[in-house]
């Protein structure tokens, strides 16, 4: 049963088409990539979701209902735009967006003690925003996106700003947050994190969703048949032997192993390769090359356009 | 409307709460009774510096006759000085050279020479002090020539000095002691408060949208509250921080008065003199009583003013005063609030601000005239249009108003403040989340249709 459904969403602004015919599935408790170049159209996708503005066409289904405006009280949306008041105090601002996500003033402030300490922040309650450093303001930030436990959260760029351990600690935060059933959807162009914690991903282009699947299946997807191979032997023999449908890309010789990246063309079977190989030479390793989530961005991106 | 509730809370809160705002509500009115009293106490000041005058008498009329004051003094010079000092006005210690030609009686003409342009205060006096003189010569001349006995003293006897006093008359067939002074001073102040509150609240709704536009936070809120219900929220909650030091002013005001009362019946005359002054701080109508005041019987007159507040329906302006300060701010604050949100950056802020505000610095010029003449058709229709009439009204009211022509008044502002707010909660929620480009005016025309 899928948790939250996209069917057919387009949307124009002025003459700029931002989203044509989108459909996105999204299953509880997935860690849901949002990926696209600038300008693809997430941003107003995630926006249609937050109710902040409503498509021209299609419609989206929260937990297989027709989303309202109640729902908004079980989304948490940390944009990648983010701000808080300067001049006001953490304490005091925390619990206004608390409360403004439908949380009476003692349960915020019940949650808020929670965070706070998790955290280890308790001592910037009364301090003003203005005081705080960035990645601080961008912990207050996080804390005010998660604290009435939405069941869907949708994350834009949240690492921007945060220094390697912070990110890790809000990683980890994520993963937890899924862990305790929560939906995630995740907006980045940073691609190692996206394999880092997401499972499924959907790829925007020029306002058309151009890819959508499983994260290994992507991969699978747009692997090349490629391989590493590391050996004992010679060169000159094993290029013989290796047939037309075996393209050598690249060969390096050293002292003690030798190593080569050739290419399977017309898709044969990986023993076919291994065999021909071993037959001339001691395999020391082979490794096929996945492609990683950027190689597999650019290349998509680039052949749609 | 929770959601407004609590929106309004923290715009409410977070400006009452600060120490600047307690601060600036006792200053202001301290300040604008400097702002009156400071000017005329420097004129006082200076008046009292000393302006010589040589005097080139070639008439022999008016030698020893000529009279000094406060600021001018004649030095008569004999005839062949004249040329000297003329020509080193900018050295000597002459401020001006006053030429009497011999044929003064039938030119009617005196020429004044100095270096610097003489100032209204000398030339005035100069006026008055040969004007006097030659109209005391010739009406001497003339009761010797027709020869009637005690004609000089019948003349006097002629000048007649007549006090109007004004009393209005209710629709009950009460007449209640009026004053045209006291009615343009309130109308004055009640005006020139609501333009004052208008503009500064209106600004500060403008700002306040700026900040959560230039900020991002607004991205954060509209996820949780609907884009009109954080615009209403503002602009009510700052609403009432301007009510809320209205409030404060009506009280000091009132506890003034009272104080005032208790004071003229103890009698002391010192401390009447004291609690004068604190009262003309705060109330500029006590200001243009004490224009027109003798200082000797300041207790008299003060009692003389309080019967004439006792005279004013304090309770109708009141009233009047929160239906149009409130109707005037949520028409301007609302428009402010929707170009707010439509720009990014301070330039082209002011200028989609500048034909917001100039029909309220019209109301301001506009008031000058109204105030002089109330029943005037510049009056009646400066105080139905609505983006004047929250000034003029209450400028008008103070005088007597038709209850019908209010009430058609204030019909016209609600409607075209609910106009105004409708469009500015459409352009709001569009012009909020964009960011980069300057609108036009013809974008903001579209905004308006928009579906979402």
């Amino acid at each position: 049963m899928d948790f939250f459904n996209i069917k057919n969403v387009s949307k124009s602004y002025s003459g700029h088409q931002a989203l044509t015919d989108v459909s996105i599935d999204i299953k509880k408790g997935q860690v849901f990539g949002l990926l696209g170049p600038n300008g693809a159209g997430k941003t107003t996708l995630i926006r249609i979701i937050n109710q902040i503005t409503a498509p021209d066409s299609g419609s989206v289904f929260f937990d297989g209902k027709p989303l309202k405006a109640d729902d908004i009280y079980r989304i948490g949306y940390l944009p990648e735009e983010r701000g808080l008041y300067k001049k006001m105090k953490v304490g005091e601002q925390s619990l206004y967006l608390a409360q403004l996500k439908g949380l009476s003033r003692r349960d915020a402030l019940r949650k808020l003690k929670y965070w706070f300490e998790k955290f280890e922040i308790q001592g910037w309650w009364d301090k003003k925003l203005m005081e705080l450093s960035k990645g601080m303001q961008q912990k207050v930030q996080f804390i005010c996106t998660v604290l009435h436990e939405p069941q869907l959260l949708i994350f834009d760029e949240p690492f921007s700003g945060f220094d390697p351990i912070n990110a890790n600690l809000l990683k980890q935060e994520i993963l937890n947050l899924r862990e305790n059933g929560a939906t995630i959807i995740f907006s980045t162009h940073n691609m190692s994190s996206v394999e880092e914690i997401c499972d499924h991903v959907a790829l925007i282009n020029k306002s058309r969703k151009i890819l959508d699947g499983n994260i290994f299946d992507v991969k699978e997807k747009y692997k090349t048949n490629t391989f590493d191979v590391v050996y004992k032997g010679s060169f000159v023999k094993l290029e013989n032997a290796l047939g037309a449908n075996i393209q050598i890309l690249q060969h390096n010789e050293t002292d003690r192993v030798n190593e080569l990246t050739v290419r399977h063309l017309n898709g044969g079977s990986h023993n076919d390769l291994l065999m021909a190989i071993a037959a001339n030479a001691e395999v020391l390793s082979y490794t096929e090359q996945i492609p990683s989530m950027n190689e597999v961005f650019i290349r998509v991106v680039n052949e749609n356009n | 409307m929770n959601k407004i509730w609590i929106i309004f809370k923290r715009e409410y809160l977070t400006r009452v709460k600060k120490k600047s705002f307690l601060i600036l509500t006792i200053l202001t009115p301290l300040l604008f009774a400097g702002i009156m009293f400071v000017p005329g106490y420097l004129a006082t000041r200076e008046s009292q510096e000393e302006h010589k005058v040589a005097v080139c008498d070639r008439s022999a009329i008016f030698l020893g006759e000529l009279k000094d004051s406060k600021s001018t003094c004649f030095y008569f010079i004999p005839e062949d000085e004249f040329n000297n000092i003329k020509e080193n006005l900018k050295t000597n210690e002459y401020y001006a050279l006053l030429d009497i030609p011999q044929n003064v009686l039938n030119s009617k003409r005196v020429i004044v020479y100095s270096h610097k342009q003489v100032n209204l205060d000398v030339k005035n006096h100069i006026d008055r002090q040969i004007e006097r003189l030659l109209e005391d010569k010739q009406r001497a001349e003339l009761v010797e020539r027709v020869g009637i006995p005690d004609l000089e003293e019948q003349l006097q006897a002629t000048k007649t000095n007549i006090s109007v006093e004004t009393f209005k008359m209710g629709d009950d067939g009460v007449g209640k002691k009026g004053s045209t002074e006291i009615a343009m001073g309130v109308g004055y102040a009640a005006g020139f408060l609501i333009y004052m509150f208008v503009f500064i609240y209106g600004s500060m709704v403008m700002r306040g949208v700026t900040e959560e536009k230039q900020n991002r936070i607004v991205e954060v809120i509209i996820s949780s509250a609907k884009p009109v219900q954080l615009m209403m929220g503002k602009i009510i909650g700052l609403a009432a921080v301007g009510l809320t030091q209205f409030l404060i002013w009506i009280i000091l005001v009132g506890g003034i008065i009272l104080g005032a009362q208790s004071m003229v019946s103890t009698e002391d005359s010192s401390q009447t003199l004291e609690n004068q002054s604190v009262m003309m701080t705060d109330n500029p109508v006590a200001a243009q009583v004490m224009d027109n005041m003798d200082a000797d019987n300041i207790e008299q007159l003060l009692e003389k003013f309080l019967e004439i507040l006792e005279g004013i329906d304090f309770t109708q302006i009141i009233v009047f005063f929160l239906i149009y300060f409130l109707l005037g701010y949520l028409l301007y604050s609302s428009l402010m609030a929707a170009v707010a949100s439509a720009v990014d950056s301070e330039e082209d802020m002011n200028q989609f601000m500048l034909p917001i505000t100039v029909p309220l610095i019209g109301a301001i010029i506009i008031l000058a005239n109204v105030i002089k003449n109330p029943e005037g058709s510049l009056a009646f229709w400066a105080s139905h249009i609505p983006f004047t009439s929250p000034i003029i009204m209450m400028v008008r009211i103070p005088f007597g108003v038709p209850w019908y022509e209010i009430l058609i008044s204030i019909s016209i502002l609600a409607a075209s403040t609910f106009g105004a707010i409708w469009m500015a909660a459409k352009i709001y929620r569009t012009g909020i989340l964009m960011y980069g480009k300057k609108p036009s005016w013809k974008e903001l025309g579209k905004w308006l249709s928009y579906r979402n």
